[in-house]
């Protein structure tokens, strides 16, 4: 199967004050020379603790942010460079479902206004086929169609996330970003989503960008998972690869520490603790930006910054000793 | 020996605009010095009103208790003054909140907030008290405690954050500690760090916990009993390796079959996850005569609309509420 998505060495960064009024202007590299790329039809995830730059990596594909540097091809054509006609044609392409379905549907507006918007802004269609495309929008994603015509608090959370779910796909994306989509949801709407979710894909021939810090849903949903860790990718597997062979020492921590049902797997399962913070994103350790928490470390390790490698079969790592 | 707590048939009613509901309806518990019981369910389940219920914390003018009783080392919380119930929390019962932001105050470093907590029940020093406040930041390792102690919560992740709230809760030496989501907002490799911080407290002062969450995992790990909440009832109660081996209430079987666990035998193939169709229902449903699951429920059956289900036993100690739990 082909790329769909090639991200490129993409670099996000932040301005930001130190000190103060007076303090020194710095700048923190939320994402800072990320490659990672998505085949089209599959999902992949990202997983990696808070603040390791998820969401700014992701709002820099849906250009939602300013890239600093690097290429976001979609289909072969570089996404960040374009402007104009050519840019309202990415946006149909490329969707977004955000957090939390509290926050992202405007309280004002009813259902079906909330989801026909992005075909108002971004496509000439005649409105009777908008209509149509709406009522159809809110069978897909499991709505009724005398819903349509309610407000946002009159929905549930997993309903409003539905609502969300529509509106993405009002513009027949190819790609869509979930940014954990199912987090802010109780396990069993969570389930419904979930399910959703890899129904449409199927239906659509979606190809998703999904967010998580869940282990257990990435395991479930996605087809390849890039791992971060302070702006970068430390590993990049297919799930198979990732779950059963995990090679980065930070990898092996995050999956070491879900607790788990199966009492066999508990059993079995050694945790590998990561003491200590991240290091201040702003003033960056010489050498492998885990250094500082990783039981593995050693000398070389604080001097020089590992590259993503590929290890073999598409299994990319970036550590000294893996 | 005499559980340290004992809840018996207790009811809390809420008084909301549409009537007066029961949150919390006949729940009864027991739990021993030195062991963790565990709540889960749903959010509007009741988990937090229980907790509130055990500080006598229930929200003013809205929440009372209807009727049971909540023993603790042998006194009634229930016919406590609010006098006492002060006594209680500063000393014997401390709570962790899920989020730490609104349980510390903004204003005061955290080693003030922390040595206020200790003076507050210890006849202590100043400096006595914030070289204790330093002690327990180790303890619940934050790293350079001492140079710590002076920032502020907004000046700390939020894991640093959830780990200061442990150390205030532990301030007093409690009896029994309860944590309500107390890593519910924290990663991961953070949330590990704190189960294993709290048990080996637990280990080193024989403290109950009661551990509130949504996540079975957590529950398999952190707990010995388990109490699955179902709009304001108790689902099923028992040994938390009982039920997870063999669910006898549907809520409970839903609850564990609908998380995509990670597991070690993953295979290519992916078949839909269980879905339990619909939500809580709202509080003003809370009190009904019938089983509360049922507009949810697979097993249902006419019997189950026409009363509450009767409490079924199973071995030892597991007990579900459940007309056809036997057939489960
Ligand atoms: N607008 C901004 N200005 C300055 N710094 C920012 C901004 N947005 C994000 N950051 C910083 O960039 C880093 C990455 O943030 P990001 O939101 O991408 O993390 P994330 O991986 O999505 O985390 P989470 O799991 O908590 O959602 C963090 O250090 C964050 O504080
Ligand atoms: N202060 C309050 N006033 C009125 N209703 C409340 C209040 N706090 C909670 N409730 C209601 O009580 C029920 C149980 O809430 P809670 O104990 O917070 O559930 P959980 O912790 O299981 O998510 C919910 O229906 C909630 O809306
Ligand atoms: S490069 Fe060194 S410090 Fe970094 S992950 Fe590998 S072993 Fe650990
Ligand atoms: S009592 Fe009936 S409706 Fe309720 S959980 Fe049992 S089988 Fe389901
Ligand atoms: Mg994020
Ligand atoms: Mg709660």
């Amino acid at each position: 199967m082909t790329d769909l998505l090639n991200v490129q060495n993409l670099t996000v960064r932040f301005e930001v004050k130190r000190g103060g009024a007076f303090g020194k202007k710095a700048h923190l590299y939320a994402v800072d020379d990320v490659s990672f790329t998505v085949k089209a039809g599959e999902t992949l995830a990202i997983v990696g603790e808070s603040g390791s730059g998820k969401t700014t990596a992701a709002l820099a594909v849906a250009q939602l942010q300013g890239a600093y540097a690097g290429k976001v091809e979609l289909d072969g054509q570089d996404i960040l460079k374009v402007e104009g006609e050519d840019l309202r044609q990415v946006r149909q392409k490329v969707q977004f479902i955000f957090q939390d379905p509290y926050s992202s549907l405007n309280p004002r507006k009813r259902a079906e206004a909330i989801v026909r918007e992005p075909l108002d802004s971004l496509s000439g269609k005649p409105a009777a086929e908008k209509d149509e495309i709406v009522a159809g929008l809110f069978e897909a994603v499991g709505l009724r169609r005398e819903q349509m015509r309610l407000f946002p608090h009159q929905f549930s959370g997993g309903q409003r996330q539905r609502i969300g779910i529509a509106r993405a796909l009002a513009t027949q994306p190819e790609l869509i970003i979930c940014d954990e989509p199912v987090s802010a949801l109780d396990v069993a709407v969570q389930a419904q989503i979930l399910n959703l979710l890899r129904k449409l894909q199927k239906d659509f021939g979606l190809t998703y960008l999904f967010i998580s810090h869940d282990l257990g849903v990435v395991q479930h949903m996605s087809d390849s998972i890039a791992v971060m860790y302070m702006g970068r990718v430390v590993e990049h597997a297919s799930r198979m690869d990732l779950f059963g062979n995990p090679r980065h020492p930070y990898t092996q921590a995050l999956l070491s520490a879900v607790p788990t049902v199966d009492r066999a797997k508990r059993a079995a399962q050694k945790r590998i603790l990561i003491p200590g913070d991240p290091p201040d994103p702003v003033n960056l350790p010489k050498g492998c930006r885990f250094a500082n928490r990783c039981p593995q470390a050693q000398d070389k390790c604080r001097q020089d910054e590992p590259a993503l490698v590929d290890g073999g079969q598409g299994h990319r790592v970036a550590c000294h000793f893996s | 020996m005499e559980p340290l707590l004992t809840v018996e048939n207790l009811r809390i009613e809420l008084t909301t605009r549409d009537g007066v509901a029961p949150v919390i309806d006949d729940l009864s518990l027991s739990l021993n010095a030195g062991e963790t019981l565990s709540f889960v369910g749903e959010s509007g389940c009741g988990k937090s009103m229980t907790a509130l219920a055990l500080m006598g914390l229930l929200p003013e003018k809205v929440g009372r208790v209807a009727s049971g009783k909540i023993l603790f080392d042998g006194e009634d919380l229930t016919q406590a003054t609010p006098r006492r119930l002060r006594e209680i929390r500063g000393n014997e019962i401390s709570m962790i909140f899920q989020e730490p932001m609104t349980s510390l105050n903004p204003v005061f470093s955290v080693g003030e907030q922390i040595a206020e907590a200790i003076r507050a029940h210890q006849n202590l020093s100043r400096t006595a008290a914030w070289d204790k406040a330093v002690e327990l930041l180790d303890a619940v390792r934050i790293p350079n405690p001492k140079g710590r102690a002076v920032d502020y919560p907004f000046q700390m992740s939020g894991g640093q954050r959830q780990r200061a709230m442990i150390a205030m809760a532990l301030a007093c030496e409690p009896k029994l500690l309860i944590a309500d989501e107390p890593t519910t907002a924290l990663d991961v490799t953070v949330q590990a760090q704190i189960f294993d911080l709290l048990t080996d407290l637990q280990k080193q002062s024989g403290a109950a916990i009661i551990l509130i969450t949504h996540d079975m995992g957590a529950v398999a790990e952190m707990a010995r009993d388990v109490i699955v909440m179902y709009a304001g009832r108790k689902a099923e109660y028992g040994p938390v390796d009982a039920i997870i081996e063999h669910p006898r209430h549907p809520y409970t079987q839903g609850l564990i079959s609908c998380v995509p666990h990670i597991v070690s035998d993953m295979s290519e193939e992916r078949p839909d996850l269980v879905e339990v169709p619909g939500i809580v229902p709202s509080l003003k449903d809370f009190g009904r005569d019938q089983c509360l699951f049922a507009s949810r429920c697979a097993h249902r059956t006419d019997e189950c609309l026409a009363g509450r289900p009767p409490e079924k036993h199973f071995g030892a100690s597991q007990i579900a509420d459940c007309w056809h739990a036997e057939a489960l």
